[in-house]
């Protein structure tokens, strides 16, 4: 990439035309594994989305200094080094978010698309943007997680925002909506499968989205050649 | 493609004359456990009906063809075939819509599907609803059976006549669940078959159901609508295998005849993993899929959590036919090998 890309561009790609869960289909663990409802899936979004900018900004700061031959590892270490802090963090102040979330928030050092934007990003652009890019990046990535976990937990159990304490303090216990009374739970739904059939199902409304944009884009200008797409 | 199967009947004949097959086995089980299952029938084949219309129609499909082939009815009336006989109304909506969307549509429709329709439908009912999953009716001559009124309110409104206590005076456990029930809680074979629900063979109402399923399936064979390879294949290797283990210790293992006429065996051998989509297609290929279907289903029975395997089972082979087919290829004349 070059290194001016403009920056409606790269919050283009972060929200939507490369969105990490979506496009790129990256961070598939925590995806499915913690979005069994909406709380969860915020607060794994969050916690991600920290992590991603304070590597990104890194990154960028140093890449001028690290030799290509020892950046990944470099890379690695800064990505642990965040996703440590954000997990003390957590355990400090949401204590109780991170005794749900477990394994999953010190396994957000895994997630290939924090690794990914440091090496085909960050690397190769300045500070501002690299944070412009962690940002919409990571945002689409948390808005992706908390759609996926409202879905799950609105078909599942029936309820939306539920413990929402964890996530924002007793005083927002009020955001806990219970959509059907005596909802006798859809199981498939919160199990793995229904993380995979839920994200599918995103997936495929994007295609479709992108499609009539697509088709519009052609019918109101016939003559001109598309550009192409990102795969 | 299946070349077993008789090639100059059109999809629609196949369709008819399966759903056919299995009408005699669907009147037993409605003389047996009341009208619940007339009502599961006509909300399922709704429905899949309905689903199978609207899918067509936001894909931009030729409507009449795939409408009309009945395969969604097929479907439907397996799935009622597989299910209890008395479900609220919205447990066998969600089952037949999820058969037909997830199980067919979304793969493309007919001949795309890589896993049985019918069975997706089944399995995700019984993973998500296992407290109305589990619910089976005492068969005729129970002490309590439900008039098509009292049927009809409980459907809709699960609501039941107050004069019968609860749910329990119309229920019991189906034979795999007291078998495993009783192992369970340490008792000997003998002590389990001796209770009067076990009939001769399989339990009683249970053996009349099986017995029309196979004779469905016999004229299945006969009128050459499938082949003998998968249902000797899974009945032949759940056979074997529950044989073996009846020998080696008879008071904790049910024997084998047990195994074949209960549940949904004949059911699945028969009509479900014989089903040419989501089956293996070469003759070989399909002699392993039936040993793997009748293998998984005595260990999920035997150890595993759920009473019944054979859902379970079919769907586990469905995922691995196309690895058999690769690997069972009948090889192309002319080529080096030793099979034909």
């Amino acid at each position: 990439m070059s290194a001016e890309a403009p920056y409606s561009k790269i919050a283009g790609d972060g929200l939507w035309y490369n969105n990490v869960a979506l496009v790129q289909v990256l961070g598939l663990c925590p995806l499915l594994a913690v979005t069994s409802t909406a709380v969860n899936g915020i607060g794994l979004g969050l916690a991600t989305m920290l992590v991603l900018l304070g590597s990104n900004v890194t990154v960028s700061l140093i890449r001028h200094l690290v030799r290509p031959e020892v950046r990944i590892p470099v890379y690695v270490v800064i990505i642990a080094s965040f996703v440590t802090a954000v997990e003390l963090g957590m355990h400090a102040w949401f204590h109780d978010l991170y005794l749900v979330l477990g394994i999953f928030i010190p396994l957000i050092v895994t997630n290939c698309s924090i690794l990914g934007r440091a090496e085909s990003f960050a690397s190769k652009n300045s500070v501002p943007r690299a944070m412009v890019d962690a940002l919409t990046m990571g945002f689409g990535f948390l808005v992706v997680l908390f759609v996926l976990g409202a879905m799950r937990e609105m078909i599942g159990f029936g309820t939306l925002f539920a413990q929402a304490n964890l996530m924002f303090g007793e005083a927002f216990s009020w955001l806990t909506i219970t959509l059907v009374e005596d909802y006798s739970g859809f199981l498939l739904a919160v199990l793995p499968p229904g993380a995979f059939i839920g994200l599918g199902m995103l997936i495929a409304l994007k295609n479709v989205v992108d499609a009539r944009q697509e088709k519009r884009r052609k019918a109101a200008a016939p003559v001109e050649h598309t550009a192409p797409e990102q795969a | 493609m299946s070349f077993a199967i008789q090639p100059h009947l059109s999809v629609p004949q196949i369709m008819h004359r399966v759903s056919l097959a299995l009408i005699p086995a669907l009147l037993a089980y409605t003389w047996i456990f009341g009208w619940g299952v007339v009502l599961n029938v006509l909300l399922a084949v709704a429905t899949a009906l309905a689903v199978e219309a609207l899918l067509l129609k936001i894909r931009h499909k030729p409507f009449k063809a795939p409408f009309g082939d009945g395969s969604a009815i097929l479907t439907a009336l397996l799935l009622c075939m597989a299910l209890p006989p008395l479900l609220p109304w919205w447990v066998v909506v969600i089952g037949s819509a999820i058969a037909i969307l997830l199980g067919k549509q979304l793969y493309g429709g007919l001949g795309f599907n890589p896993f049985n329709p019918a069975m997706v439908g089944y399995v995700v009912l019984l993973i998500s609803f296992p407290r109305e999953m589990s619910l089976w009716m005492a068969p005729i001559g129970g002490e309590h059976s439900l008039s098509l009124l009292d049927t009809l309110r409980y459907v809709f409104t699960e609501q039941l006549p107050a004069a019968v206590g609860g749910i329990d005076a119309y229920t019991m456990a189906t034979p795999l669940d007291a078998l495993k029930t009783g192992l369970g809680l340490e008792q000997a074979m003998g002590e389990i078959m001796a209770m009067p629900m076990f009939g001769y063979l399989g339990g009683s109402g249970w053996e009349i159901i099986n017995a029309l399923i196979l004779l469905g399936g016999l004229w299945m064979l006969y009128t050459r609508l499938i082949t003998w390879h998968v249902p000797v294949a899974m009945l032949g290797t759940l056979f074997l295998i529950a044989g073996i283990f009846h020998l080696i210790d008879p008071q904790s293992y049910a024997s084998p005849v047990f195994h074949i006429v209960t549940g949904g065996a004949l059911l699945g051998a028969f009509f479900i993993a014989t089903d040419p989509v989501s089956g293996a297609t070469s003759l070989r290929g399909q002699l392993i899929f039936g040993a793997g279907v009748g293998l998984f289903t005595y260990i999920i029975r035997t150890w595993g959590g759920y009473p019944d395997g054979v859902a379970f089972s079919i769907l586990l082979m469905n995922m691995a036919a196309p690895t058999i087919d690769y690997y069972t290829r009948p090889r192309v004349f002319g080529h080096k090998g030793d099979q034909g």
